[in-house]
């Protein structure tokens, strides 16, 4: 082809000079490099292999009495056991939808069966503060659940978000009861 | 450099005439802080401050080098390793008191820094840049100071990281996976303690590397001054050396006195004390406060209280948070009068003092005060005036205010004219 004799910085029949490919195609492959250079060097930053490890955690319930709650830990973040009161599930159930900023029933947030046992993470979901209530005479806040000191949150008893500047309910982890009182988070 | 009467460099032996052939670097000094820099020659004392802080980071640059010789970034070790830089590195008490408080000395040098910036309108044409520059390298030792104040591993070091970090799982969808991915974890721990000295080391060095380009982006149109008018002759300046680098010189002797005082006979008045109690990952400190630096920010971010619009409280807070910094990009945007020192604009002069400082000072006051009672609705007052202040007013004043007569120069201004007593010599402050 005639073409192929052609100096590299002129146009052909079809417009395009055989240079403009050839730099398109190495600064392409050039960007392609980088961007796999910087792959390790993002992606070293996200939890490493130890951290990942630690992600269950195993308890057993039966010893908490009603009205009662533990803290313990999964992933190095604290999380609340509670033991409902009676009083406590019906306060919850109580509750109008409409008047809940992220609306769930105490039933989506517990396992069937379980109601009583309240599995939260005791991480305010605002910006990350323990909450304060999980321990006997600790502030419960005005729907006696939990309170953040913070910036003010409050929590009801089946922990959704009442009042104050949190946006989402308290997270509920993964977890499944493997007998009757053994708990299996994560 | 700047006029065409600056002093040219001329090497005063054989050696610096080799030297200047081969590399300038004299000539470069000369030129940039030497008698070949030429400086309005009716400069105040809050023109000291750009100087005092460069000296405030080449302190915390010093005593960071040598407090990283003894302190080990892992949390099993990191709180003890402060607390054994305290107690048994020879003079380790006064390296860490140093680099403490030099910390709080460097932010008090400059926000003054900043507020001299603001009133005598150095943000304006054509000083822009230098602004811009400025504002980058306030925001690189913020993040710098928050690193830091990480590393001794205490209860404020664990909370101020977990609720800082916090900030960005307000962004939606990216949001907590972007934290853990800052974190490497999903609660602060090893990881993010060792990348956060990290770069606490590195980015001392890249604010030093911004600096020179602010210095250099400043000395194309020459420094500010006083009145806000452009030199116009030679007789308008002095050579910055011996004039300035004395002036600046006992200015820094006032500022060692200052820092001394504090490092020597109140070390911890700026600090919180819970930071003397190691990081407990399962209880948060009643009132968890970040440093004071920071309280006028954290109290803009703690105004929102109901979600608005589609938009929820907290990334309202965080979005005002970081507005209430990034607003500053656009001030020589937004501020339209020609005139730059606010000697001469008396709207502008009485919104500075008795608008701007005050709702800053009351939000600094709110910041460290809890989230309850009459704090709330004073803190979100005092949040609403800070992006009136910038969005509304300054713009709206350079179309109504009348601008009171300048100086014809700058020497007039300083010597005052024949006729008439010095005018504008001694501008009214307010
Ligand atoms: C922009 C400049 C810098 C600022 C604003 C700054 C700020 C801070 C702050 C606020 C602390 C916590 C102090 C405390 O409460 O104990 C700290 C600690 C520390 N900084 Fe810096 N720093 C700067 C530069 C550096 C540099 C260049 C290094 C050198 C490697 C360094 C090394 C350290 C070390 C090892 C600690 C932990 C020891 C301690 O807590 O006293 N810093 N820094
Ligand atoms: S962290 Fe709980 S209210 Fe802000």
């Amino acid at each position: 082809m005639a073409d192929e004799q052609r100096p590299l910085g002129e146009e052909g029949t079809d417009g395009v000079r055989r240079r403009d490919f050839i730099h398109i195609a190495a600064v392409s492959f050039a960007g392609v490099g980088a961007v796999a250079a910087v792959t390790p060097l993002v992606y070293q930053m996200a939890p490493a292999a130890d951290v990942l490890a630690l992600s269950t955690t195993e308890l057993d319930v039966a010893a908490i009495q009603p009205g009662q709650a533990i803290k313990t830990t999964w992933r190095k973040q604290p999380v609340f056991v509670r033991h409902l009161t009676a009083e406590e599930i019906a306060e919850a159930n109580d509750v109008p939808s409409a008047d809940l900023r992220d609306p769930q029933t105490l039933a989506e947030r517990t396992k069937p069966g379980k109601e009583a046992y309240l599995i939260t993470l005791g991480v305010c979901t605002h910006l990350g503060c323990v909450p304060l209530g999980a321990a006997e005479g600790e502030n419960k806040g005005e729907y006696g659940g939990y309170f953040c000191p913070c910036h003010g949150s409050h929590y009801d008893t089946a922990g959704r978000i009442r009042k104050g500047p949190a946006p989402t309910n308290l997270v509920v982890p993964p977890y499944e009861f493997t007998s009757d009182t053994a708990v299996l988070i994560g | 450099m700047s006029f065409p009467w600056a002093k040219e460099y001329q090497p005063q032996n054989g050696f610096m005439q080799w030297m200047d052939e081969r590399l300038p670097l004299p000539r470069l000094v000369y030129g940039a802080i030497g008698a070949g820099y030429p400086v309005p020659r009716n400069l105040n004392y809050f023109w000291n401050f750009g100087v005092l802080a460069g000296f405030a980071l080449m302190i915390q640059i010093i005593t960071g080098i040598v407090l990283a010789m003894n302190y080990a970034a892992n949390t099993a070790v990191a709180f003890n390793s402060v607390e054994y830089i305290m107690r048994d590195v020879n003079a380790g008490w006064l390296l860490r008191y140093l680099h403490m408080n030099g910390a709080s000395f460097f932010f008090i040098v400059v926000y003054i820094h900043i507020f001299r910036g603001l009133y005598y309108g150095s943000y304006k044409a054509p000083r822009e840049m230098v602004w811009l520059l400025g504002v980058v390298i306030f925001l690189l030792m913020m993040a710098t100071a928050f690193m830091g104040y990480v590393l001794p591993w205490g209860q404020m070091s664990f909370w101020g990281a977990q609720v800082i970090t916090g900030f960005f799982s307000a962004i939606p969808l990216v949001g907590e996976p972007l934290r853990e991915w800052l974190l490497g974890g999903f609660v602060p721990d090893n990881a993010a303690l060792n990348r956060f000295f990290s770069l606490h080391y590195l980015l001392p060095f890249v604010i030093a590397g911004v600096i020179i380009l602010h210095i250099w982006a400043l000395h194309i149109p020459g420094s500010n001054n006083p009145t806000g008018i452009d030199v116009k002759s030679e007789q308008d300046t002095v050579p910055f050396h011996p004039y300035y680098t004395s002036k600046d010189g006992f200015g820094l002797g006032v500022f060692l006195i200052a820092f001394c005082s504090v490092v020597f006979f109140a070390p911890n008045m700026l600090g919180h004390p819970d930071n003397y109690i190691p990081a407990n990952p399962l209880s948060t400190p009643a009132h968890i406060v970040p440093e004071w630096y920071f309280l006028p920010f954290y109290a803009i971010l703690k105004a929102f209280t109901y979600n608005f619009l589609w938009i929820d409280a907290k990334l309202w807070g965080v979005i005002a948070m970081f507005g209430s910094i990034a607003l500053l990009f656009f001030l020589p945007w937004l501020d339209k009068s020609p005139i730059r020192s606010a000697s001469y604009r008396p709207l502008y002069r009485k919104f500075f003092w008795f608008g701007l400082l005050p709702c800053i000072a009351v939000l600094g006051v709110v910041g460290a005060m809890p989230a309850e009672g009459l704090w709330v609705p004073l803190g979100q007052v005092a949040a609403l005036y800070y992006f009136a202040h910038f969005l509304i007013i300054i713009p709206m004043i350079s179309y109504f205010e009348k601008p009171e007569p300048l100086p014809m120069s700058i020497t007039e201004s300083v010597l005052g004219k024949a006729e008439t007593p010095a005018v504008g010599a001694t501008p009214a402050t307010a």
